[in-house]
């Protein structure tokens, strides 16, 4: 269970947290993009072991969506920012 | 010849018999006794029989190591179908029983089975039963198995707590009582966890003096006034991430029933790991019998419940620990004889000898002999090749035996620390450090102590504190003897035993060897050795030693296998804690909840919400009541409780743009006071809401999503506008628990309502909205329909609700459930979310292309309606049917089947199906494949369900006022 630091309140447990998954760059104008680079949008991820980022939401407390970054294979809290912060 | 309870020692309470029953038969125990101490003292040698073999086994371990003690207990109403006897407390009343036993353990049926064993080795049932298992398998599991659950509810109360702790010490033995006394003194909040009743650990059964005083006297004092919080019967189970620990408390005497479980997650900043080490049996021909036990059992047994196990024992050992058993078992009166493995005698066996103790030297268990548990055994050289190697014959109903310790390093290993075979001590200890934790591995007093003070230091130099107290003191030890490793007796063609709970034998690992099983993790799950409810506490070391051996490898090159959570098992209820029955989620109350009530509603949960199904009248069944209900809005006039109904305010001067990204339908050109059925995308295309959305000014929209997706669609919102479109000035409420909202649905609702109000309703067209009083309340009245009759929406403040309700009763409309509802949408051809539509539905799927053609500006999921998938014209459409047989009501899922060369293929399925009151014959919808050709070439279908088959035709999904004269009137 991690202890998750969410930007705007603090350390809290993981279940009061919603993951989002790794987070995708909408290819923009959509009209535009091939078939193969939607479905590349839609549903490729990249799965790293190491570090990763993620999109996390304090579903259970403030309601705001953050990126994380996390090494997947240790667990290990790298940072957090509000979106649109710099990486 | 059996165990017996000596009159006086241990740390029972003698003053407090407690009466229990064995297989019906009564017995006396004593405060302080644990179920199996007290099966002990009462002379039961057999408690169970074993998982595949079915042979007679006794108390084997005095604690959580325990393999054989698994009953049937049941204690004040509560049944605990595997309660493990040498953990569970005794109480007054208590029925046990064995399990995987018929009738009982001493007569059991299945005990032939043991007959067969040369035909059962490892791997027998995937060799001889794969890949037919689901043939075999109820009658084998009927054999195997251990408690059987009565099939009723369990009334016991469990609970869940959180806790934080600076220091969480793991075992309450000297080592973690030093740990918590150092860091506690450094002014640090210390949770101390213990999994016995009494805190102390070994000094319950080991000698000791610490600080002058005897050791369980200096536990008893070491944390007065420290303010170190105890929790004692309390299971550390499982280290999580950041520092958070499963803790299982289980509260024998909780005043509100028996076994209570309480389920701690402590987050703690350091965590002190001192859980002791648990002791492995020398392996040896015949070690299963009733009998043979580990040698600090013994001691436990003598020292803390005056049980002495045996009046003539032999204790096979390859360290000097089992010396301490020998010496306490004869200075309570019994003959003791000590095989020692070790070529030469170590210095303490002169104390030993020295009262009377027979010592052998390079000595081993060869046999031993006696039907229901040991009455004869033979000792004789450690290199002997065959039992007939025996050098003498000893009477004795006791083995106890010693192969050494294995520190508790589960907790370590499970936090990814690595583990590293120590030679001089024969055992797994930690290989360097987890963060925030330090691990007590000693294996002398004075070495716990001096650990123990340490990791308190440790813990309080890490949070930048300081300790305070100097450490306990312990005279010195003398030097104990170096341990030999044995691992088995060296003969062929004999039984010996490594996991007794499992029935794994030392030639069940050396098959798995030969049958190149060379991993440990592949011998455990061929053998299934490790993996019984004890998880192999006892038999894991031998078992990989064994492994390495007869694979030609070194112990470390082989390794352990991964230890996970939990250490001990976690009873279910613990894990659920409250949450189940009407604690599992919230339910939701409309604000009419009571009128309803009161109508004699059909109340049933949609999603989280208490909704009336329909009003059954006396003597109507539900079925009835949905006919009668859905005829009457259509005949003059309905009242429906659409309080539920989400309501999502959209706020700012960039809500159109906003909404306009979201939505399928375009809604920026919405006009105030208008109204709009829209559907909500995911961003793959498919559909994840229809709902109504509603401009009330320029820069304020209120959507209406479906009642059950009202958070979802919230959700889903927020986090587009949050990561997508931060930029848009737009704020997203739901205020749906703040309004009470009835429909008057049906020809009649305009005359009905109009006295009611001061709104214009001839001037409401459909699809509009007014803002006004109803009854003198402030409101509004939103013409827009589910029925496709005329209808108004009326929307007060939730606090009106049941007024209004009972206002509207008055006019005479009938008041209809949501089944009732669902009938008469189906009617229209309305769909409905989640029933209708599926995972992979999109717009055009349901006839809805329009605003991908019109709408110019792009909205969530609009690239995905153009990909291939998209376009295939194979894909399932929306349909309604008509049964040929007017009056048979198809199945819901019931499949449209094509028959082809090669078999039989899906079209389709029916989502919906109802007898229809409008048309007075069965109706349904559903997906099927290029559905909407069939419906202009008046195609059939067959549909298939459970082996039956139909025939019904396809039609357009309006069954009912196709033109909408009715809905716009
Ligand atoms: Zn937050």
């Amino acid at each position: 269970m991690l202890s998750i630091p969410c930007p705007w309140c603090g350390p809290r447990d993981e279940p009061e947290f919603l993951f989002g998954g790794e987070p995708a760059v909408r290819p923009v104008p959509a009209a535009d993009v091939t078939d193969a680079a939607w479905a590349d949008y839609l549903y490729f991820r990249d799965n790293d072991k190491g570090p990763h980022a993620e999109i996390w939401c304090h579903a259970a407390g403030c309601g705001q969506w953050f990126v994380m970054r996390r090494d997947t294979a240790t667990h290990a809290i790298l940072s957090v920012r509000k979106p649109g912060e710099p990486a | 010849m059996t165990a017996r309870r000596l009159s006086q020692g241990g740390r029972i309470d003698r003053t407090k018999p407690l009466p229990f029953t064995w297989h019906g038969t009564a017995m006396t125990g004593f405060a302080g006794d644990t179920v199996a101490s007290a099966l002990l003292a009462n002379g039961v040698k057999i408690v169970g029989r074993s998982f595949k073999y079915h042979r007679a086994r006794g108390i084997f371990g005095a604690w959580v190591e325990e393999p054989n003690g698994i009953l049937d207990l049941e204690y004040n109403g509560a049944h605990d179908p595997n309660a493990r006897a040498t953990t569970v407390q005794l109480q007054a009343g208590m029925a046990a029983r064995g399990v995987n036993a018929r009738p009982d353990v001493d007569r059991d049926i299945y005990r032939g089975i043991d007959l067969l064993n040369r035909f059962l080795p490892a791997g027998f049932y995937y060799k001889t039963f794969f890949p037919n298992w689901h043939r075999y398998e109820p009658r084998i599991r009927a054999m195997a198995g251990l408690g059987r659950l009565r099939g009723d509810t369990d009334a016991r109360h469990f609970e869940n707590r959180s806790a934080l702790a600076d220091v969480l010490v793991v075992g309450a033995g000297p080592a973690g009582l030093a740990a918590a006394r150092a860091a506690s003194s450094a002014g640090l909040s210390v949770i101390l966890a213990d999994d016995r009743a009494e805190i102390g650990g070994s000094l319950l059964w080991n000698d000791a003096t610490i600080d002058g005083y005897a050791g369980i006297d200096w536990a008893a004092h070491a944390l007065v006034n420290s303010g170190v919080r105890i929790l004692s019967r309390t299971t550390v189970f499982g280290a999580y991430d950041d520092g958070a620990f499963g803790l299982l408390e289980c509260r024998a005497t909780a005043p509100t029933g028996w076994a209570e479980d309480r389920l701690w997650t402590v987050r703690a900043r350091q965590t002190i790991l001192a859980p002791g080490a648990i002791e492995r049996p020398l392996v040896f021909p015949h070690n299963d019998r009733p009998g043979v036990m580990l040698a600090a059992a013994a001691l436990n047994y003598l020292r803390q419940y005056g049980v002495l196990v045996g009046d003539e024992v032999v204790v096979a050992t390859n360290n000097d620990s089992a010396y301490a058993t020998a010496l306490a078992l004869r200075e309570a009166g019994a003959t003791v004889t000590l095989a020692d493995v070790r070529p030469a005698l170590p210095d303490v066996a002169h104390a030993a000898q020295s009262v009377g103790i027979r010592v052998l030297a390079n000595s081993v268990v060869l046999n031993t002999v006696g039907s229901g548990g040991v009455r004869l055994v033979d000792i004789g050289p450690a290199d002997a090749a065959s039992p007939r190697d025996a050098t003498m014959r000893v009477p004795a109903s006791v083995v106890a035996t010693s192969g050494g310790f294995s520190p508790a390093v589960h907790l370590h290993s499970q936090s990814r620390g690595k583990l590293r075979w120590d030679e001089s001590r024969a055992a797994f200890l930690p290989a360097g450090t987890v963060a925030n934790q330090h691990f007590v591995a000693a294996d002398t007093l004075a070495e716990a102590i001096a650990q123990g003070h340490g990791a308190g230091i440790a813990a309080a130099t890490a949070l930048g504190r300081t300790v305070t107290i100097a450490p306990p003191t312990t005279p010195t030890a003398p030097q104990a003897d170096p341990i030999r490793p044995y691992w088995c007796v060296p003969i062929k063609g004999v039984r010996q035993w490594l996991d007794l709970q499992n029935d794994v034998t030392v030639k069940d690992v050396r098959l798995a060897a030969r049958e190149n099983y060379s991993s440990v993790e592949h011998l455990k799950r061929y053998t299934t050795l490790g993996m019984a409810t004890d998880q192999g506490k006892t038999s894991n070391v031998n078992g990989l030693a064994l492994l390495a051996t007869a694979t030609g490898q070194t112990i470390p090159q082989v390794g352990t296998t991964t230890f996970r959570p939990p250490y001990t098992p976690v009873t279910l209820g613990a894990l659920a804690g409250m949450r189940h029955g009407a604690l599992y989620a919230p339910w939701r109350h409309l604000p009419a909840h009571a009128e309803h009530a009161a109508l004699n509603a059909d109340m049933r949960e949609y999603g989280n919400w208490w909704r009336p199904a329909c009003y059954k009248r006396p003597g109507e069944t539900a079925a009835d009541a949905i006919q009668r209900e859905a005829a009457a809005a259509r005949r003059s006039a309905g009242l429906f409780d659409g309080s539920s109904l989400g309501k999502i305010i959209v706020d700012g001067p960039d809500a159109a743009a906003f909404l306009n990204l979201m939505y399928y339908n375009e809604v920026a050109n919405l006009k105030p006071g208008r109204l709009r059925y829209v559907l909500l995308l995911r961003e793959n295309g498919v559909v994840y809401d229809d709902g109504v959305v509603a401009r009330i000014g320029p820069g304020r929209y209120q959507l209406s999503p479906s009642s059950s997706h009202t958070a979802g669609v919230l959700a889903m919102l927020e986090a587009w506008h949050q990561t997508e479109y931060p930029s848009l000035r737009v704020a997203l409420h739901d205020v749906t628990s703040a309004w009470a909202t009835f429909a008057l649905s049906g020809p009649d609702s305009r005359n009905l309502l109009a006295p009611m109000t001061d709104i214009e309703l001839t001037a409401l067209p459909h699809m509009a909205f007014a803002d006004g009083t109803i009854l003198g309340i402030a409101g509004r009245i939103a013409r827009v329909s589910f029925t496709g009759e005329r209808s108004y929406e009326i929307s007060v403040p939730a606090s009106y609700g049941p007024s209004l309700w009972r206002a509207l009763l008055q006019t005479d409309a009938t008041p209809y459930g949501i089944e009732s509802l669902s009938v008469l949408r189906a009617e229209k051809g309305y769909i409905l979310i989640g029933t209708d539509t599926d995972g992979m539905t999109l717009p055009d799927d349901l006839g809805i292309s329009g605003p991908l053609r019109a709408k110019k500006v792009d909205f969530v999921g609009k690239r995905s309606l153009t990909t291939p998938d998209a376009l295939r014209l194979d894909r399932r459409q929306f349909v309604g049917l008509l049964p040929l047989d007017p009056h048979a009501v198809p199945h819901v899922g019931s499949h449209a089947i094509e028959r082809t060369a090669t078999g039989v293929r899906s079209l389709g399925w029916v989502t919906s199906a109802c007898h229809s009151p409008a048309l007075g014959r069965s109706i349904a919808l559903g997906m099927i494949e290029r559905g909407r050709a069939l419906i202009e070439s008046g195609g059939e279908v067959e549909l298939f369900h459970l082996g039956k088959t139909s025939r019904a035709k396809i039609v357009s999904p309006v069954f009912y006022d196709a033109a909408g004269e009715k809905l716009h009137g």
